[in-house]
């Protein structure tokens, strides 16, 4: 901590230099002036890396491969939002089957991310470790269930796509090749265990003492009326909000704060900061969850306080865990091949847009397409850059209770906050920045 | 022989530089053994997975990223300095990766393109290897690295040895596993004779080309088969040129093929005439 005193006002800067067990570089500082916290900045130092650029005169079945290198840990939600915008613009019509098999591969990555969220990177916050493998030398049996969990999403992942990160199979129309029913059926063990070790979660995290923090959240989600949202539904909000999902951009935009140059996502019409993800969509899609994972939910009777307490996202995604490993063993047994692995498909000129739910929220992607079948122009906006807006508005909020503690309490609880979140920093950083200073 | 309860254990650093963090996932990825190396390896440095820090030294440190911003360059020095032994895991890392595209372009039309205000972002003209700015003990290829190479070379470190990677072509590998060759059957266009192998011939099990993530082999002639690609009538210049501007176009010699046909794709804004120029290096541009 930084005290100043400067003119009649006494300022201090709170900063935390580097973020740890988040993915990518971030950095936290609040500005205090006489005891009141006037500002939070959630810094990123993350490098550039231009993709909206390196894209252009690609190829759609390319940029299937590029944009999945925004990120290690959610590469099927880059795929996914970017093969919908394709598929949408082309009018191409995709298998049944191979619609299941994209939903059975979101849920592998979903299993995958929040596995890792939960134990590896959020865990160890409440139980007071400096990590999940720290927290293996007492609690051993828990991160290895933990870890097994996250095997079973890799391994869906690795089946329908060849590896577990940037997978090979994704294509425009479908994939380059589908599993056979016996390749799936052998997931099928681990997911079971996986569910079971799922539903021990949400008992558990139910369990753990939760900070206090009370907020309005406004939510923002796909929502479809008989699936938990992943590549389809209507884009809404609980204020109102229901558009297609290629139609992001007409109800947001993206602005460049004065001060910290940091791209944020908002509403046109000046509403409120919203929020993605599990939390958003446990608020606004509960009814569709499993039977499973809503039954679990309401045994923790948390539901209402997943909504407004952000440290409780832990919740959230430890039902979505749930979810994602019952749908997927649902997918698995209910898995016919389609006749061909792919729809065949011809480029038109034209704005393809879509957006997806990646695990740590929504994923929107928009490429204009020209008259070859290459790109002209590509515009993402991943989720960590829209929940950027509502995390420097609740660590504000947030921030004023770590006042009186000391420096190393206050770090610890405001990356807590931070990591409640589940930010995903490598993603925003094509449009993120290191802070400007203020005029 | 040594007890080894008595040695002390291995002090591991696992640093980025500008990447996408799978393949420092990729060690946590290695879920049945984690625990396991957890407990003969020290990890003292890893941002991502503990908020315990260290700033060395390091008896190994594995860096992933490329180095693309002008902190990035003293940074790196700093744990070069730290690091008995460094290891660069992954295509960003050994080759710049896809980032560094923008070694064939206008850095400050990149940045205009996404940025409102370019004059801010901390940014290098180059995304250029880690090996071009400190020298490197050993390299995992890949985009990921593949988490059987990174057993290996844990395990290599463990027991002071080199770690033992096959140096073949993902050609071999897809022989040998009786794979379907997709340029004699489908007549796609593939890398695979000249690029490292790693995956296990991935793409090509798939049904694809392989479009070259674990980088070129030192003695396979990429120049001969980009020649071959285009002379078999197939695969236009301009196709041909795309699929060897990807996830390792900085290594030579993919590099000279891709500047010999053309540059890369999103050099210059859609329509304009492409041109052939070579790409910026990071001591010219920095």
């Amino acid at each position: 901590m930084n005290d100043a005193v400067r003119g009649e006002t006494r300022e201090r800067r709170i900063e935390v230099g580097q973020l740890t067990r988040v993915e990518g570089e971030g950095s936290l500082r609040l500005f205090v002036r006489d005891g009141e916290v006037v500002e939070a900045r959630f810094g990123i130092f993350e490098a550039p890396r231009y993709f909206e650029r390196l894209v252009v005169g690609r190829t759609p079945d390319e940029v299937i491969d590029i944009v999945a290198r925004i990120c290690g840990i959610c590469p099927i939600a880059y795929q996914m939002s970017a093969v919908h915008a394709f598929e949408d613009l082309f009018g191409v019509r995709i298998d049944p089957a191979v619609r299941a098999l994209r939903r059975l591969i979101y849920c592998g990555e979903w299993i995958e991310s929040h596995g890792l969220h939960v134990y590896m990177l959020h865990a160890p916050d409440f139980l007071g470790y400096e990590s999940a493998l720290a927290m293996a030398a007492d609690h051993r049996q828990l991160v290895e269930h933990g870890l097994q969990m996250k095997k079973a999403g890799n391994d869906i992942i690795k089946t329908l796509g060849g590896r577990a990160i940037h997978p090979v199979s994704v294509r425009v129309g479908g994939f380059y090749r589908v599993p056979r029913r016996d390749e799936l059926a052998a997931l099928r063990p681990a997911l079971e265990r996986a569910h079971e070790y799922a539903q021990d979660t949400v008992r558990w995290v139910a369990g753990l003492t939760i900070p206090a923090f009370e907020r309005d959240m406004r939510f923002v989600s796909l929502r479809h009326p008989a699936e938990y949202p992943f590549n389809d539904g209507r884009l809404v909000s609980n204020d109102g909000v229901d558009v297609a999902p290629s139609a992001w951009d007409t109800v947001f935009e993206e602005h460049q704060v004065q001060g910290s140059n940091a791209l944020h996502a908002r509403s046109k019409d000046g509403r409120a900061p919203y929020l993605l993800g599990a939390p958003a969509r446990i608020a606004l899609c509960a009814d569709a969850l499993h039977p499973t994972a809503r039954e679990a939910l309401g045994a923790t009777g948390m539901a209402e306080r997943v909504k407004t307490n952000i440290f409780a996202s832990i919740v959230a995604r430890s039902v979505e865990l749930v979810h994602a490993t019952a749908e997927a063993l649902d997918i698995i047994e209910a898995y016919r091949p389609p006749s061909e692995p792919f729809t065949p498909w011809r480029a038109r000129p034209g704005v393809g847009a879509w957006a997806t739910e990646a695990p740590r929220g929504l994923c929107f992607h928009r490429y204009e397409v020209d008259g070859e079948g290459r790109i002209a122009h590509c515009a993402i906006v991943p989720p960590t850059s829209q929940n950027q807006a509502a995390i420097e508005a609740d660590l504000v909020v947030a921030g004023q209770a770590v006042l009186e503690m000391s420096h190393e309490a206050a770090t610890r609880h405001l990356e807590h906050m931070i990591r409640s979140y589940d930010p995903c920093i490598s993603c925003a950083t094509h449009f993120l920045d290191l802070t400007i200073e203020r005029a | 022989m040594s007890n080894p309860e008595l040695r002390p254990r291995l002090r591991l650093g696992v640093v980025k530089f500008a990447s996408c963090d799978g393949c420092q996932l990729t060690l946590l990825d290695l879920e049945d053994d984690l625990l396991a190396i957890a407990e003969r390896v020290e990890i003292v440095e890893f941002p991502e997975a503990t908020s315990a820090r260290s700033a060395g030294p390091y008896d190994a440190l594995l860096v992933e990223g490329s180095v693309s911003a002008p902190e990035h360059l003293e940074h790196l020095a700093r744990l070069r300095r730290q690091a008995k032994i460094l290891v660069t895991i992954g295509a960003c890392a050994t080759s710049g990766g896809i980032q560094a595209l923008r070694n064939w372009a206008d850095h400050d039309a990149f940045r205009a393109a996404i940025y409102a205000h370019p004059e801010y972002v901390h940014s290098l003209a180059t995304a250029t290897p880690i090996a071009q700015h400190v020298k490197v003990d050993a390299e995992l290829r890949g985009c990921p690295i593949d988490p059987g190479q990174l057993l290996e070379l844990v395990t290599a470190l463990l027991t002071g040895r080199r770690p033992q990677l096959r140096d073949e072509s993902v050609c071999m590998q897809c022989k040998r596993q009786g794979a379907v060759c997709v340029m004699v059957a489908k007549g796609i266009a593939c890398l695979g004779q000249v690029t490292q192998a790693g995956c296990g011939a991935l793409c090509p099990r798939y049904g694809r080309g392989c479009y070259g993530c674990f980088g070129p082999r030192e003695q396979g002639n990429a120049a001969g088969l980009a020649r071959f690609l285009q002379s078999a009538g197939k695969h236009p210049r301009e196709d041909v040129g795309r699929l060897f501007a990807g996830f390792t176009a900085y290594s030579e010699p993919f590099r000279s093929v891709v500047t010999e046909l053309g540059g890369t794709p999103g050099a210059k804004p859609r329509g304009d005439a492409a041109s052939a120029h070579a790409p910026a290096t990071a001591q010219e541009k920095r």
